[in-house]
């Protein structure tokens, strides 16, 4: 506790990103993050007593797939994507599982981030040691991200039991997942920052609602017609279409431009998060 | 500035401000929080800002916390720069917020290690110093509880806690015991003065008078953005007030008809809502003139000068209104 103490002599971290000028596609902030898994690890602590909470990531699809089983596939009977003829549920299944983590990622980045940023001020307690607003907005993402690879890990888990899967290629899904899961959680987090009170949150469901429902989840690409080319602005329809061709095991060029779409999306949102936790948190 | 280069100074010359500000500026749009102030705070000092709400008190705390970029003017901290150096700073300081900022999602114990753990103190290190700091504050047998259904005195100490874990060099206390009941009042006062007698520096701010008094060894007064006066309560209240106050009070409503009496016979008197305030060196003479001159209060009270006859004699306005 003194003044004096050589170890406490101010050290500049090194700038990690010198070296790599592709990492200027980050934000500055996040740049020169250096502590993003200590927000982690405050997640983990949260959870450590509520980790049964978890547990419910394995009865959303089962349910979700059970409906469509037990229901939907009698009446639909087979259909035919791209030559490929398959069951109904084998056909939704991956839809859900894309739709499960867009709508994980919205949950966590939205409400739950809304309640620490203005009401709990958990992040302007962080701040006010020498973590940084980019260690905050990397930490949140990355948990999404951590609680998006367990429940779809979870729903994979479920889908194989029921017999929905039919690729070894399937196991992508989980990766892709996580892909989803990172677009939706740091665009849900910049629409967060500019919400002001709980009805904003209204237009979550606005949006997502229509996403789950018209991102080719239901019925093919095909049957949208000439408005197919609307759907292919859903993020989700890009995820869908990844995760279905995981289950498929068909590997196309299609595949790259689904990636690009959804990492776009992932760092835009990463972009405006940053600037407007700096613009919230350090006035 | 190194760690050396303070050793050095420590060994001869005069000793390297802590803080150093001047012409410090914070504005919002275009409302001017802060307006041009200029202050040094030295190692182990106790220093405060006195002033009333919205005097520029907090945001001033905020900018040396490195929360809050600075509008114009200097301000270093170990002689660097917060706008560059935020998190070598911060990681010297430690804050008590006006509004306790616990996790209420975390117990009391966790709270503390997740915030060594912001500190990269390691897992074991974090929790025995939240051990000892659960100990310094009498908050041992709370160490597995929730936040949320402790007392307000007790969350303020586990802040206070709290903001010991990276055994700071300057303790930023904005408020501290605001809202607290007298008795935790003075746990905490005491609690401070054990840290400052530790050699931690202690920055405050506080509308009580008293509080500044105890704790501080020099104080600016704060109105309106500026520094109106600066020094050591004693030294402030020699300044600016007389050795003793005298308050009459009088039926509600006839302060105006019996300012008369109280003319003359001190130094000078101020007339307030409730009361009127005569200045002077000895009080009970000051008493006996008013009654002499026809003055027929309902209590009449002789008692030393404050922190808070200097805010009414610079401001024209309590502190507390």
């Amino acid at each position: 506790m003194t003044i004096l103490d050589p170890a406490s002599a101010p050290v500049r971290a090194p700038r990690a990103s010198a070296g790599f000028p592709l990492l200027r596609i980050l934000p500055p902030v996040v740049r020169i993050s250096r502590r993003p898994h200590r927000m982690v690890e405050r997640q983990l602590m949260c959870y450590r007593r509520t980790w049964p909470i978890l547990l419910s990531g394995f009865f959303e699809p089962l349910f979700y797939l059970l409906s469509i089983r037990v229901g939907l596939s009698k009446l639909v009977g087979t259909i035919s994507v791209d030559g490929h003829v398959l069951s109904y549920a084998e056909f939704v299944a991956p839809a859900m599982m894309a739709a499960s983590a867009m709508n994980g990622a919205v949950y966590d980045s939205t409400m739950n981030v809304f309640h620490k940023l203005k009401y709990a001020r958990v992040y302007d307690a962080v701040l006010a040691t020498p973590m940084t607003v980019g260690d905050v907005a990397l930490g949140e993402i990355v948990w999404a991200l951590i609680r998006g690879l367990l429940y779809s890990t979870a729903f994979l888990v479920t889908m194989a039991v029921l017999g929905l899967t039919s690729s070894w290629w399937i196991l992508a899904s989980v990766p892709i997942c996580v892909l989803i899961g990172f677009a939706f959680a740091a665009v849900g987090m910049a629409c967060t920052s500019y919400m002001r009170g709980w009805t904003d949150f209204e237009w979550v469901a606005t949006v997502t609602m229509p996403l789950f429902l018209f991102s080719a989840t239901f019925y093919p690409l095909a049957s949208y017609g000439r408005w197919g080319w609307v759907v292919q602005l859903s993020p989700l329809y890009h995820g869908v279409a990844l995760v279905r061709a995981a289950n498929a095991g068909v590997v196309s060029w299609g595949i790259v431009g689904h990636v690009a779409f959804l990492l776009t999306m992932a760092f835009a949102g990463l972009w405006v998060v940053s600037r407007r936790l700096q613009f919230l948190l350090l006035k | 500035m190194t760690a050396g280069d303070e050793a050095s100074a420590n060994a001869g010359a005069p000793v390297a401000p802590l803080i150093h500000a001047s012409g410090l500026r914070k504005q919002f749009g275009d409302f001017v929080a802060v307006d041009g102030i200029d202050f040094d705070v030295q190692p182990g000092e106790a220093f405060g800002f006195l002033g009333p709400n919205g005097a520029g008190k907090s945001s001033t705390m905020r900018m040396i916390g490195c929360t809050s970029p600075t509008s114009g003017g200097t301000l270093q901290l170990f002689g660097l720069d917060p706008a560059k150096d935020g998190p070598a700073i911060r990681r010297r300081l430690g804050v008590v917020p006006q509004m306790d900022s616990l996790d209420n999602e975390l117990t009391v114990e966790e709270n503390l290690v997740i915030y060594g753990r912001y500190f990269d103190l390691s897992r074991a290190e974090a929790r025995r110093r939240a051990k000892d700091l659960l100990d310094f504050v009498q908050l041992t047998d709370r160490a597995t509880s929730r936040v949320e259904p402790l007392s307000g005195g007790m969350k303020r100490r586990v802040t206070i806690a709290r903001s010991l874990i990276n055994q700071p060099d300057l303790l930023l206390l904005d408020e501290p015991t605001t809202g607290l009941d007298p008795q935790a009042r003075h746990i905490l006062w005491d609690r401070l003065y054990r840290l400052k007698q530790q050699g931690v520096t202690l920055v405050l701010t506080t509308h009580y008078m008293d509080e500044a008094e105890q704790l501080c060894d020099r104080l600016v007064v704060m109105d309106a953005g500026k520094i109106v006066a600066q020094g050591s309560p004693r030294q402030l209240i020699d300044e600016h007030a007389t050795r003793e106050v005298l308050e009459l009070r009088f039926r509600a409503g006839s302060n105006a008809e019996n300012e008369q009496y109280a003319a003359g016979v001190g130094d000078r008197h101020e007339v307030l809502p409730d009361r009127i305030l005569v200045y002077a060196h000895n009080g009970d003479e000051a008493l006996a003139k008013a009654i002499a001159n026809g003055a027929q209060p309902e209590s009449a009270l002789v008692r030393r000068s404050t922190l808070e006859d200097v805010f009414l004699r610079l401001t024209g306005r309590t502190l507390v209104e």
